[in-house]
Formats: structure tokens, sequence, C-alpha cells
């Protein structure tokens, strides 16, 4: 009896229907859409915390919060926005993606990928945590010291932070060195770098940023720590120490951060925008570039966050300078994107709605980013709810309509059904316009003097009707993101069959059935252009035509292609791991750890150590099937 | 599965066979390690930033109280040296086929590396301050104490590898693992370098 080639793909790669293989997978299409999942109920619990605040803010001398629970609130929600959805929901999107986008059937290192996420859900839990024991962090999302010190902030609290954080960089960073490797060695025979497209781009920056960005948080949060709880004094001026430097290794985290978080977005726009003008992007080459100098860029800018603490002049006309410049490339950005809708022929899908609501609000953050960049403007503004205005409207203007466009684009080929496009255009819609009634009048709020992180203001100072109109515009958002909620549960089940391509686009996981299998690709497709599945309608690009039907389909276990890092030259054949539990182990390990260390417990931190420890030699000690291939090997 | 792929056929072989793991050096194994370093050396230097930040702002002198002493430090330093040597050693051997010399090199390099830890330790227990003692404490053990760490790291690495090359589990062509595990070592030496140099040397 022949045995096809799916068939026997599909049992290698299969993932058991059981508990263990919940626990145990490392399909990246199943940690992909955990990310997603996970990162959007961290959305939506942000989302609630702003609710409570703008209640609070609707009015005049309100009473609906204490000044502690406003402080808890604007904390949290910070951290949450930040650092539990705006990099974790993007990690998802191009952990489902990026293996479909580069012909391959895995991430490089798919059990660090479980581990990723693993590490993801349960830091976010110890952080969330401190819900239950009423002691939230509470000194704003980049928690300057010496406020946070323990004199002055003695509860949990900012252990929560300190700790938290720490354990959830574990999470970026290994995530990040995952994107990198998997980049470089894993994209399909014949896709050279000039051939990736830019949200891969996006991505790889923004990871590279990571590797380089992170410690200086985990510093920062490592050595608050050992003030708190072990009686050092790095912030302490009294004994030596410096509360600026805590400023320091935050921004110098902080700014790169926020090109972590927008670059990929970008890159899911530069990609999926093309795709409802019916042409390639604009610029390609222009972009990428931009993209990657935006993220070296990105770490010469932090001290624009500091501009009101006394620093020499000198080095704020330099920082400010800087700060200008990195303008430049997200200006190219934009205009690729103008030139795009300008050449192409629209198709107003939901998607394309979003990608277009999100140039909009990107000029305007761009625009108020540019003023905040000068020095003698944020002298006036800073600490003030212009700052507010700006930031959201460069977080959830780049991020969240970025994001919903993915969904929309995408979640056809995670689900196999399409979104339903008239509750999308409201959708849309509703969330446009909401989102621009609740943080326009922000931009006023802020020249009429009012302060960021007040609990309440007295009336008389003409604050009062930006205000509500401010509190009326979050709530009409919110019922944007509900009616997207409904969307989507809706299509699950429902929605109309999307086939392979439904958006007829150009690029390699529309090659795959929706949803893909678990190989992804029974035949490893051979790439030579930047659109494998337009190459029909577009003139062609000189290295012939792309390949769907032969090529290699190693079907020995789980295995893929690895290629060479500039030109993708098929290298070797990569043997996959098997499903794990080791991951979970793991990272379980660290909570224990992590816990230990809160409550300042030797015992549960040892017990934690060790099984974190055990986990991870037993993650790296040889498979059998490795064993097996050493004895044969032997002479 | 819903829906059956065009390429739906008897299985046959691949057109132009490749080899099973290729080569080591290259491979996304030795790659990820690159990138480990790459933010551990981060890790470090946003330390060292620190340290340089607050000896920069501090008013009195600095150290505090006088120069750490280099009786125990510089010795202490060639052995880890001594160490990558060792390793080193170790690593090209079996890059030659030779698992006896991997095995030697090995043992030795984790045995200096434990008399390095040895000579912190009678270190720490010489000197007249604690972490809580000032700014300059608190630097001076966060910093040697997480180079510590790692090597206590590198340390457990070295023995699971040695464990491994006594099964012998390695052979010319395949030692990644070790390669591995000698690159993070060097790595954790030449992070030494870089404190020594900061804590000891600079400011003579
Ligand atoms: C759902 C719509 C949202 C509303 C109504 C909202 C509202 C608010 C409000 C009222 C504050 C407190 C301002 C203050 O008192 O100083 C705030 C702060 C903040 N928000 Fe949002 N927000 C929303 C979404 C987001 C998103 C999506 C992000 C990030 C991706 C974000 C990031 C932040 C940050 C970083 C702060 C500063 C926290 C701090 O001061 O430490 N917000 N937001
Ligand atoms: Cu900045």
């Amino acid at each position: 009896m022949a045995t096809t080639l799916t068939a026997r793909l599909d049992r290698e790669w299969e993932t058991p229907h059981n508990l263990f293989g919940v626990l145990a997978t490392v399909d990246h299409k199943t940690i992909g859409k955990r990310y997603l999942v996970t990162a959007f109920v961290f959305l939506i619990l942000g989302g609630l915390e702003a609710a409570a605040m703008r209640a609070q803010l609707s009015g005049a001398d309100k009473r609906l919060l204490s000044p502690e629970a406003y402080n808890q609130l604007f904390s949290i929600h910070g951290v949450t926005m930040i650092f539990l959805y705006a990099s974790p929901i993007l990690s998802g999107f191009a952990n489902y993606i990026w293996p479909l986008l580069i012909g391959s059937r895995d991430m490089a290192f798919p059990r660090l990928n479980a581990l990723s996420f693993w590490i993801f859900l349960l830091s976010g839990l110890f952080i969330y945590s401190s819900v239950l024991v009423g002691q939230v962090p509470d000194r704003g999302w980049f928690a300057y010291a010496p406020l946070t010190e323990s004199q002055y902030a003695p509860g949990l609290n900012m252990d929560f932070y300190a700790l938290g954080l720490t354990f959830l960089g574990l999470s970026t960073t290994v995530g990040a060195i995952n994107f990198i490797v998997t980049f470089f060695k894993l994209r399909a025979p014949g896709m050279s770098l000039n051939r990736v497209p830019i949200m891969m781009w996006g991505t790889l920056t923004a990871s590279v940023s990571i590797v380089f960005a992170m410690p200086s948080l985990t510093v920062a949060c490592i050595l608050l720590w050992f003030d708190r709880r072990l009686g050092m004094h790095f912030f302490e001026a009294s004994a030596g120490g410096h509360p600026m430097l805590w400023q320091h290794l935050f921004w110098i985290f902080g700014h790169p951060w926020v090109y972590i978080v927008v670059l990929p977005a970008m890159g899911i726009v530069s990609d999926a925008l093309p795709v409802f003008c019916r042409r390639p992007l604009v610029g390609y080459t222009f972009v990428a570039l931009a993209t990657i100098a935006t993220g070296i860029l990105g770490f010469g800018v932090w001290v624009h966050h500091m501009f009101a603490t006394g620093l020499p002049s000198v080095a704020m006309t330099f920082f400010g300078a800087a700060s200008m410049v990195i303008t430049i490339p997200s200006a190219v950005a934009v205009l690729a994107w103008i030139a795009t809708i300008w050449y192409g022929r629209i198709v107003a899908k939901t998607a394309f709605l979003f990608m277009a609501g999100f140039v909009v609000l990107f000029v305007i953050g761009g625009v108020s980013g540019v003023m905040t960049a000068a020095v003698p403007y944020d002298w006036q503004l800073t600490d003030s709810y212009f700052i507010v205005a700006h930031l959201h409207y460069v977080l959830v203007g780049i991020n969240v309509f970025a994001v919903m466009a993915g969904f929309y684009y995408w979640m056809p080929k995670m689900t196999g059904r399409l979104l339903n496009e008239r509750l999308g255009k409201w959708n849309f819609w509703v969330m446009f316009l909401g989102f621009n009634l609740g943080f326009f009048p922000m931009h006023i709020a802020g020249l009429l003097g009012m302060p960021r992180r007040i609990y309440t203001y007295p009336s008389g100072l003409g604050w009062s009707t930006v205000n509500l109109i401010s509190s009326i515009g979050a709530y009409v958002f919110a019922v944007g993101v509900l009616l997207f909620i409904i969307n989507a549960l809706w299509s699950i089940r429902r929605g109309a069959i999307a086939g392979p391509n439904p958006w007829d686009a150009g690029t390699l996981e529309w090659s795959t059935p929706s949803p893909p299998p678990a190989y992804n690709f029974a035949v490893i497709p051979t790439v030579r252009s930047r659109h494998p599945l337009w190459e029909d309608r577009l003139p062609p690009e000189g290295g012939g035509r792309s390949s769907f039907s032969d090529g290699l389909t190693i079907p020995e276990g789980r295995e893929t292609v690895e290629t060479s890092a500039l030109d993708a030259e098929p290298r070797a054949v990569l043997q996959m791991p098997e499903d794990s539990l080791w991951p979970l182990i793991l990272a379980s390990g660290l909570t224990a750890l992590f816990y230990g260390l809160l409550i300042v417990g030797p015992v549960l931190a040892g017990i934690g150590l060790a099984v974190t420890v055990v986990a991870i030699i037993g993650w790296l000690w040889p498979s059998e099937r490795e064993l097996l291939q050493l004895e044969e090997a032997r002479p | 599965m819903t829906a059956v792929p065009a390429q739906e056929r008897d299985l046959h072989p691949s057109p132009a066979p490749l080899p099973v793991g290729g080569r080591e050096s290259r491979s996304p194994g030795r790659w990820g390690m690159i990138w480990v370093v790459a933010t551990e050396a981060s890790f470090f230097a946003y330390l060292l930033f620190s340290y340089f930040y607050l000896a920069s702002m501090a008013r009195g002198a600095w150290p505090p109280d006088g120069v750490p002493e280099l009786k125990l430090s510089l010795p202490n330093t060639v052995i880890l040296l001594l160490s990558s040597g060792t390793m080193w050693w170790a690593e090209s051997s079996i890059r030659k086929g030779r698992a006896a010399a991997l095995r030697i090199g090995l043992v030795v390099t984790f045995v200096l590396g434990c008399v390095f830890l040895t000579i912190q330790g009678i270190e720490y227990s010489h000197k007249h301050f604690t972490p809580q003692t000032d700014a300059y404490g608190s630097l001076f053990y966060t910093i040697t104490g997480f180079h510590g760490a790692h090597v206590a790291v590198g340390l457990l690495m070295i023995a699971v590898v040695a464990v491994r090359a006594f099964l012998g589990h390695f052979d010319r062509g395949r030692h990644l693992a070790v390669s591995n595990v000698a690159l993070y070592w060097h790595f954790v030496d030449a992070v030494w370098l870089a404190v020594f140099t900061t804590l000891y040397l600079t400011p003579r």
C-alpha cells in the first residue's frame, strides 16, 4: 500500500489531541494563536482599567476612585498595554505567520517558542496576581526612583513590577533570538534577502533591538529589587547611589521599545496594504532600509525623555536633533504607503480601512511627536495630557489599528473562515471615530494645562468639557472593540469559507490551505520573486518562476530545510524537535523562583531554581532519535 | 485536514539529497548561542555602565575605602584565562576526533572554574564592606556576583557536556554542544576581563 506524502507528514507533525498535546505542543501555529488570544485578553483588561479611569475623569471632583486606586490603575494599565499587549500581540502574528511566509515547517527553535509563550503567560499572571493581594504596581509604567524605593513604597506593589518585568523579559528575549535565527536560517530556497516581506524586516529589527535593549530594563529592575529587598543603594543618593541611574537605564530600553512595538506593526501594513491596492509596495528597498535605520537610531535618542531633568544643554541639543532625524525613516514609510494607495486600485475591505486609519493616526502622532522632540516645547508639555494624547496616537494608532488590520487580513488563514465585512466596517468606523473623539481633546486638555496622572480636578479650570468628550470617546472606542470580538466569535463558526487565498495575495502563506496543515508545506517551495503568487501578472524579476510542486519533501520525521543567510541556498536538512513538556516545566520552575523572590522565601526560590536546572538539563539531553543516529554513525 | 493540497502524490525521494544536520558551525543552534551571548554581553555592559555612572556622580572618594587589591584577583584572572585555554584545547581536540583529549580538557576546565569561584569566595570574606554598606559595595558585589553566577552556570554546562563526553556522545562531526559550551565559557572569561579592568584597574 502506498503511503501518500501528506498522510505521512501528518503523522509526523500532528500534535496528539489530548492533554499531553495541549501542554507539550511546539507547533508555531498553536503557539501563535495562544499568543494572540492571551495578548488580546490583556488588551481587554487594560481597556477595562482605562474605562474605570475615564469614568473617574469624566467630570470635575468625582469620587469614584480613591487617589491610591487611580495610581494603581494608570500604572497597571500602562504596564499591561506596553508589556503584556503591544509586543506579545505582534509576536503572536509573527509566530503564526513567519514560517508560512518563508516556506518553512516551523520556527528555528520550536521548543524555545513554546517556552517563550509559557513564560509570557505565567509572568503575566504573576504581575496580575498583585490584584489578588491588593498590592498592584502604583508608580507609573516607568516607575521612577526614588519613589519606588522601599522607604516610599513599602508594599509588594513594586516588587511585582520589578520581578514581573524581569520574568517577562526572559520570554521576550528568547522569542527575539528565535525570530533572528529563523530569519537567517530557515527561509525557503531562493528567498534571498531582497525578497523578504517587510513584516519580517520589521520583526527582525525589533528582535535585534530587544536583544540589546531588554537587558537594560532587566538590570534596572534587578537593581531596584536589590535596593528594595536586599538593602542595597543603587538609586539612593544618601548612600552614594543616584535616582537618575534608573531613568537612564529605563529609557535606554524604553525608546527602542517604542520601535519594538511599532516596527512589526508597520511591517504588517507594508505587506497587507499592497494586497488591497492590487500592486506591490512602492519603494520596497527604501522601506526595508528605513525600518532597519529606525531600529538603529532608536538607541540614540533615549535622553529625549529626560529633557526636563536638568541635563547639560549640549546633550539636550544632540538628543533633540537625533530625535528629529529619526522621523525621516518614518516619513519614508508613510510616503511609501501613500504612494501605494495613490497608484493602486483600492479594494476597500475592512482590513484596508484599518490600514488607511493607521496611516492617518501615524501622521497625527508623528506631528505631536516632533513637537515634543523640540526641547523648549517638551518643557512646556512634559507630564501634561498632551503627552497622554501623543502616546496614545502613537501606540493605538500604529499598534492597535495595524493589529486589527492584521486580524482581518490573516484570521481567515488561521480559522479558514472570513470575518464579516458589514460588521467589520462598523467595527472600523466606531473604533476610528471613538478613538479620535477620545484622544484628540486630550491635546487640548494638555495645552490648557491639565497634568497627567491626576485622579481628579476641580471645576472652573475649563477642563470639564474636554474630559467629558474624552470619556465618551473612550466608551465609543470600547464598543468598537466589542464589535470586533463579536465578529471574531461569530465568524469562527459561521463565517464564509475563505479558501487558500481569499484576498488574491502574493506571498507564500496564501499558497497553503486555510487553516494550514500541521507541517505547513508538503513540498518546500522554491522562491524566485518577492510575490511568488503574483508572478503571472507582474513583470518577471529575472530569476525564473517560483515552484510549489518540485522541491524537497523530506518526510522522514520532523524535518525542514536550512538555507544560507543571504541568498537562501539550501544547505542542510534540519531535524526539528518533538513535542515536549520541558518548556512548561522550565517556565513553572521559574514561576516558583520568582514567587520565592517575591516573598523573599529561600525555600520556594530554591525549589524553583532546582526545577529550572533539571528542566534545562532534561531539555538539552539528546533525544532517543539523536542517540540512535549516534549509534548508527559509530564505526 | 480540510483541504487536500495539489501536491498530493505518492512518496518519492527528495530531488537533491541534502546532508542531515549540515555544518555545525553554521547551524541554527550555533547562531542561537551567538545571540544568547550578545544579549548577555549587553546585560554586563549595562551593569558596568551603572558602575561608571555612579562613579562619575560620586561626591567623595571613589572607591570609598580604597582601590581593591590585586593580590588574589590577579592570580584568579590568570586561572580563568588558563581555563579558556584548556577549553579551547578540548574543543579543537574533538574537531580532530580525539575523544579522550576532549574528556581531559573538560575536566581540567571544570576544576579551574571551581578554583576561580573558591578564590572569589575567599576574596569576599576578606572584604571590609558588604553590599549594604554603600552604593560602591552594592555595585562591587552585584557585578562580581552576577559574573560568578555566570561562571556557575558555565560549570554546570561543562559538567553536563563532560558526562556526555564520557558516554561517547561526540565525534568529529557532531559536537555542537561542546562548541556552544566553549563559546559560552570564553564569553564568561571575556566578561571577567571587562569586570576586572573596571573594578580593579580603572580606579588606580
Ligand atoms: C482603550 C483605549 C484606551 C484608553 C481609554 C486609555 C486611557 C488612558 C488613560 C485615562 C490614561 C491615564 C492618563 C493619566 O492619568 O495620566 C492612560 C495612560 C496610559 N496608556 Fe492608555 N488608554 C487606552 C489604550 C491604551 C493602549 C492600547 C496603550 C498601549 C498600547 C496605552 C498605553 C498607555 C500608557 C503607556 C499610559 C501611561 C501610564 C502611566 O502614566 O504610567 N493605552 N491611558
Ligand atoms: Cu522616546
